[in-house]
């Protein structure tokens, strides 16, 4: 039992090394797409104080309006841009009729209206757009599809997709743009700013609603991004909603408020979860990293309560 | 826009239907024959629910539509939508069982297995059409349960039948690795006791890959075991989104696709279509038709989606869940004109209908009369054998549609069955005190 644990695992990476990279590869891909999930739950944290439960059906809603349009005659790229304008109405929608009425009442009530959302994007996404799965529009879209294999070796060959390169190089693009927005420009500050300190914010001049609806509009663009990458990988269903929720670990992991956190925490589940599931999997039957990432991040936690990016509060008493 | 006028058509359909219940509740136990479908058009399995909900709901208003119903009495049809979800399955019996309903589908082995207590002391039959519970299939001990033409477990043993006939008989199993994915729910584990019992008997390795229902579109570390354990067949019970993702994973890793079995709820037309031309050569089980060449449907068709009556459209008639849902409404129809021949009553209660499935015989020349023949091979239900271990076929996706790859192949039923009977002394072993049986046999 102990030669299971301690050393199998590290023998069959080394005897097979080419399975080892692929495992890699896979859990590169899905931490970055874990990372594209929890960078939207972050960006209205940050913003709002507000855990947003709505970001996984946010997912969904926004590949299903992409592929749904195209479904009825509206070509790729005018589809891509009519959900871009769709997430940025919703984005206003949510902050007039959800933020704004609820504006100082308890974080709670606001994590309940998030709730609420979701229920209304599930029930709206299926009566326009029905129940069905739909094929992500990938091709149509430019986006590269096949895959590429690598030999190694006599017997070894490491088969990386392309869409999974794209999904990297998207969300690497996104990050940095991202970065560039909080960093380089006016809004952006101007959201660190109410990240900060709401009522500093205010007394400065700065539109709390205004900030409100840029910041679901661009977790509403992550969303899309998220949206089309994972629809690629396998449908856009009612079913990647669930998916969506294994950012949790990533976000306990990277902390609630912290860009770099969610990229550094879902690349850390993402190989994580797959090198545990791969080489530790089997000694308990399979199907472990449902829960491992938890573990993961629970371990995480034991040395640093706030997580690896998030911030430490002190309170006085 | 099609999309649009269907969702309008959808809301005024539920609109009449959830008012018409309201007036009609009162009289249906006078003039109409009460039969709730237990349907999923919304959420994760939806896929795999709608062309099914589809397919049971057309037949049955085709039957109205073009006959006045069965025996001259309208068949009232009202679907509750349980989103695969056993609670508010639980939740659509309890609220439709008091209006008359006459036989149970619940289109899931989470909700099956939480009706089977209830349906003898509430004395309607469910029809868990190949599906459930396996040992519900001994009549003696459920009496009130019927999962015909077949049992999971005989799918298992046809599956790993016709592995044997394609390595040249089942002594060649011998040293094999044969993968097992699969739903980790109810559902997917089922069949598990007898593929095991049958890797001991033929000596192959069986290699189980369980997929939590929230990991169904998250399948990489499945496959990428399967790449590593190189299984030399893989059997798949998937459902709902589960299907497509494992097919595009297994295009993914390479996996020779003619080797890749899913049950026949793993043998829809999406589940296969996602994996492009790298599906090519994927295979399924099925029982009910291929293909829409049938006078039955083309009735469907005039009668029901001509009238603007379905929520489908005529390209989707044909395609194998939605001829599931078909057949499956096939067998509810013929157990009411069955109830209805052996009580010579018009309007039949649930303990009618349990006679009349137990009494159920859709030979081919009733099949043929239905204009359904080569539709489902012939089956018979017994007092004693409510599924029937009948033969099913498999067949194999040619990267547009699904053609047959196979003869009738017969379950193994000298195995199954003493399993099966075992299974159901377990079963009212430990939910004692079972009750006996006391129902009437009518055959």
């Amino acid at each position: 039992m102990l030669y299971d644990i301690f050393i199998d695992p590290f023998v069959q990476m080394y005897e097979m090394p080419d399975f080892f990279l692929q495992v890699l590869w896979e859990g590169f891909v899905a931490g970055i797409l874990y990372a594209l999930i929890a960078l939207g739950f972050v960006l209205i944290f940050k913003a709002s104080g507000v855990f947003n439960f709505a970001q996984g059906i946010m997912v969904v809603f926004a590949g299903l309006t992409l592929v749904g349009l195209n479904e009825n005659g509206v070509p790729a790229y005018l589809a891509l841009l009519l959900t871009i304008a769709v997430m940025g109405v919703l984005a206003y929608g949510v902050e007039r009729v959800v933020m704004r009425p609820l504006v100082n009442q308890p974080e709670i009530i606001l994590l309940m209206a998030t709730i609420g959302l979701t229920y209304f994007l599930i029930g709206f996404g299926e009566f326009v757009f029905g129940g069905e799965p739909k094929q992500m529009i990938a091709e149509q879209l430019g986006l590269p599809t096949g895959s590429t294999a690598f030999e190694m070796g006599e017997r070894g060959l490491i088969i990386l997709q392309h869409i999974d390169i794209a999904a990297a190089v998207i969300a690497v693009v996104m990050v940095a743009a991202l970065g560039v927005f909080f960093n380089k420009t006016r809004i952006g500050r101007a959201l660190r700013a109410v990240a900060d300190d709401h009522q500093a914010a205010l007394s400065v001049g700065i539109s709390l609603n205004q900030i409100w609806a840029i910041v679901w509009f661009a977790a509403g663009l992550v969303a899309l991004a998220t949206g089309i990458m994972w629809g690629a990988r396998s449908d856009v269903s009612f079913a990647l909603e669930i998916v969506a929720f294994k950012a949790l670990p990533v976000l306990i992991l990277g902390g609630f408020t912290s860009i770099p956190g969610a990229i550094v925490g879902g690349l850390i589940i993402g190989f994580g979860e797959k090198i545990g599931e791969l080489y530790w999997g089997g000694l308990v039957g399979g199907g472990i990293e449902s829960w491992l990432a938890y573990i993961i991040a629970l371990i995480f936690l034991l040395f640093r309560p706030q997580g690896l990016f998030g911030e430490r509060i002190i309170e006085r008493i | 826009m099609r999309n649009f006028k269907q969702l309008a058509l959808g809301t005024a359909v539920a609109a009449g239907v959830g008012l018409s219940g309201i007036l009609t509740s009162a009289v249906q136990a006078q003039d109409a024959n009460y039969v709730p479908l237990l349907t999923y058009r919304t959420g994760p399995y939806a896929g795999s629910g709608i062309p099914i909900a589809n397919g049971m709901h057309d037949y049955l208003a085709m039957l109205n539509a073009r006959d006045g119903g069965i025996g001259g009495v309208k068949i009232e049809i009202e679907e509750c939508e349980t989103g695969y979800n056993a609670q508010k399955g639980v939740e659509c019996y309890e609220a439709t069982k008091g209006k008359g309903a006459v036989v149970y589908n619940p289109y899931s082995t989470g909700i099956t297995l939480q009706l089977i207590p209830k349906a003898g002391v509430d004395k309607v039959p469910v029809l868990s059409m190949g599906y459930g519970l396996s040992a519900a299939a001994v009549g003696n001990t459920f009496p009130w349960i019927f999962n015909v033409p077949d049992t999971y477990w005989d799918g298992a043993s046809v599956v790993i039948k016709y592995i044997g006939e394609q390595e040249g008989g089942l002594e060649n199993l011998k040293g094999k690795k044969i993968g097992y994915i699969f739903l980790d729910a109810g559902y997917g584990r089922e069949p598990i006791p007898l593929l095991e019992q049958l890797a001991e008997k033929y000596g192959f390795e069986l290699l189980k890959y369980p997929v939590p229902g929230a990991e169904m579109q998250n399948q990489s570390s499945q496959w990428l075991n399967v790449r590593r354990d190189r299984p030399d067949y893989m059997v798949m019970w998937g459902w709902g989104a589960m299907n497509p993702t494992a097919v595009k994973e297994a295009v993914k890793i390479r996996f020779p696709m003619d080797k890749f079995i899913g049950v026949w709820w793993s043998a829809g037309d999406d589940d296969a279509a996602a994996g492009g031309e790298g599906a090519k050569g994927y295979k399924a089980l099925n029982f009910s038709g291929v293909g829409s060449d049938f006078p039955a449907l083309d009735d469907i068709k005039k009668h029901v989606i001509d009238a603007g009556q379905s929520s489908t459209d005529a390209e989707s008639v044909g395609s194998t869940l939605y001829n599931r849902g078909v057949l499956n409404s096939v067998i509810i129809a013929e157990g009411i004109r069955t109830a209805q021949e052996l009580t010579g009553k018009k309007v039949i209660t649930g303990e009618d209908m349990r006679m009349g499935l137990e009494a159920l015989n859709l030979d081919e020349a009733r099949l043929k009369e239905l204009g359904l023949s080569g539709f489902a091979h012939p089956m018979k239900v017994t007092c004693e054998d409510h599924a029937g271990s009948h033969p099913v076929f498999v067949q194999e996706w040619d990267g547009k549609k699904w053609r047959q790859a196979s003869d009738w192949i017969e379950p193994m039923t000298d195995i199954v069955r003493p399993l099966l009977e075992a299974a159901a002394a377990e079963y009212a072993e430990k939910n004692a005190p079972w009750p006996a049986r006391t129902e009437p046999c009518p055959n």
